[in-house]
């Protein structure tokens, strides 16, 4: 029996809050988060006074002490933070649900926010990336993530065949839906085949709709004991496995410099994940997958197995991605390209949506939800079952 | 050849871009004997000396043997373009000025496994843009070439870039 077999189900999901998306938010993160937080627990039936555990991202602005002392906290006896941006945020709920399940903590909270719709491009700052690994790579002009994976999906499609149509077949999919969910940044705004074709580019082979959206936003969830959440307000959305990965000599983005540089950390995080849970990838009924970029939706895809590998571009044809058509809908809410980017927590809440039946691209009868970190960066990954 | 560990020890810090205006590394006490390579024209690949294993990018301990004893090889510079991207703006200038240009990975003859982000260029003065991007083959031959760089302040920094091979 898996050691996981204690944490499997042992925690739920029990509230989830959002903001509003959009290019430019008049407060601040600090605000936007304590608004968001304190929404969540609202959602979820708990007083704010009863969190005791606080987990967000190296790169979240705002600090647990700033958290606790505007949205009145008690005394908080966990906290936690997790790095390489994208690739942490189902971690952040992973470990919230360990600190619950473990007896840590009894109401934690998960957040992200942040201003990147108004806010300057990280990779615009010289002077603090030019240090390992920066200095093997920007010298030459790959200065943005664009670039670092737009290189590693040159070679992707030299060595399996992928083509553009493929990436097309991934923007599309996740744009249908985000135009399904008024929430969503391009909710009014269709993009057929024929768009993404002619669209600008920004890294060949990578163009304009390969790239996420660039948005002020900020999301939260609240994580209880499965026993609590059947006493709270929404059926609870179980937290069935969760798991982190860090391959060996990988580097985050620039992953160039080892055996098998196509192989990222969706691999080492989705064995984890699988042996942790009592169903495999076949059992998914809908997948909210990092979408930074739509080729590590692609490498995700073989990564977490849902086909072999080499075979994520034929995978997507025929709307396999679409809601209402394929095998597998992905990104419900449009994702970080349609819906929003704010470092994939909207494929979080959007999972808990799926698994309470109130999403607007709702899955029928959908049992079981994977929700994905940043593929290409040190990852994380979670299974939501209702 | 292995050459005994040759490090100079000091943080190297950012000490800004060419006068053109390009990024330059920012290098670190690790990285620093390949920068003093670059800079008589020679391309270096940290080596373990307790188990002869090549690693890149440089760093204190083998992840073979765990060992710290270091130094490295010269290789021959040869190597295949392994990928490559063309970038367009926005990006910083004056990379903007010269978008669309080409970035390259290349495999190192030596060891395959063993990578180098560049650019492919006609000669040690050619430009980012000056190879047509759609003529760029995964797989063609290259070799490394070291051009020189100067700061505002008058030091200088030697790159490696890479041609055609035949
Ligand atoms: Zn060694």
């Amino acid at each position: 029996m898996s050691p996981a077999v204690g944490f499997r189900d042992a925690t739920a999901i029990a509230g989830i809050a959002q903001t509003e998306f959009a290019k430019h938010l008049e407060p601040s993160e600090a605000e936007l988060a304590c608004q968001v937080i304190v929404a969540a627990c609202a959602d979820a039936g708990v007083d704010v006074s009863e969190v005791d555990a606080l987990c967000s991202y190296t790169m979240e602005a705002t600090e647990e002490v700033d958290i606790a002392r505007n949205i009145g906290c008690g005394e908080i006896t966990f906290f936690s933070q997790i790095g390489y941006g994208g690739g942490a945020g189902c971690g952040v709920v992973g470990h919230a649900a360990m600190a619950v399940a473990t007896g840590q903590a009894e109401v934690a909270v998960a957040w992200r926010a942040r201003k990147r719709g108004s806010g300057p491009r990280p990779w615009t700052n010289t002077s603090t990336q030019l240090h390992v690994p920066g200095q093997w790579t920007r010298p030459a002009g790959l200065l943005r993530p664009v670039d670092e994976i737009a290189m590693l999906t040159r070679r992707y499609m030299h060595d399996y065949g992928a083509t553009r149509e493929h990436l097309a077949n991934v923007a599309t999919a996740v744009r249908s839906h985000a135009n399904m969910n008024p929430a969503a940044l391009m909710y009014a705004k269709k993009m057929s085949r024929e768009d993404y074709m002619a669209a600008r580019w920004v890294s060949e082979p990578l163009c304009l709709f390969d790239n996420c959206l660039e948005t002020d936003g900020a999301l939260a969830c609240v994580v209880v004991s499965a026993e609590r959440a059947r006493d709270l307000k929404h059926p609870p959305v179980y937290v069935h496995a969760f798991a982190q990965g860090l391959p060996p000599e990988h580097q985050t983005m620039v992953n160039f410099y080892n055996d098998d540089p196509l192989i990222g950390p969706a691999w080492a995080c989705a064995r984890r994940l699988w042996a942790n849970a009592d169903f495999g990838p076949e059992d998914v009924s809908v997948a909210q997958i990092y979408d930074a970029f739509t080729p590590l939706i692609l490498l995700s895809l073989e990564g977490y197995g849902f086909c072999k590998r080499g075979e994520a571009g034929p995978f997507t044809d025929d709307g396999n991605l679409e809601w209402g058509k394929g095998s597998l809908p992905v990104n419900t809410s449009g994702g970080g390209l349609s819906e929003a980017y704010v470092h994939g927590f909207n494929l979080i809440n959007e999972g808990v949506k799926q698994m309470r039946g109130t999403s607007t691209a709702q899955v029928e009868s959908a049992e079981t939800c994977l929700v994905t970190s940043g593929e290409g960066v040190p990852t994380s990954a979670l299974l939501l079952r209702r | 050849m292995a050459n005994a560990a040759a490090f100079s020890g000091a943080y190297v810090s950012n000490l800004g871009p060419s006068v053109e205006g390009f990024l330059l590394p920012a290098g670190d006490a690790d990285g620093a004997f390949f920068w003093e390579g670059t800079a008589q024209g020679e391309l270096r690949i940290q080596k373990c000396l307790s188990c002869g294993h090549l690693r890149h990018p440089p760093r204190p301990m083998c992840p073979r043997c765990r060992s710290v004893q270091r130094g490295f090889d010269v290789l021959s510079g040869r190597a295949t373009v392994w990928s490559y991207v063309v970038p367009h703006p926005p990006l910083l200038a004056p990379y903007s000025d010269l978008a669309p240009y080409n970035v390259i990975v290349v495999s190192l003859d030596e060891d395959p496994n063993l990578r180098f982000v560049g650019n492919l260029v006609s000669g040690v003065e050619g430009a980012l843009n000056e190879i047509d991007p759609e003529s760029i083959r995964i797989g063609e031959p290259v070799k490394a070439v070291f051009k020189k760089f100067s700061r505002a302040d008058g030091s200088e920094q030697t790159l490696p870039f890479w041609v055609r091979a035949s």
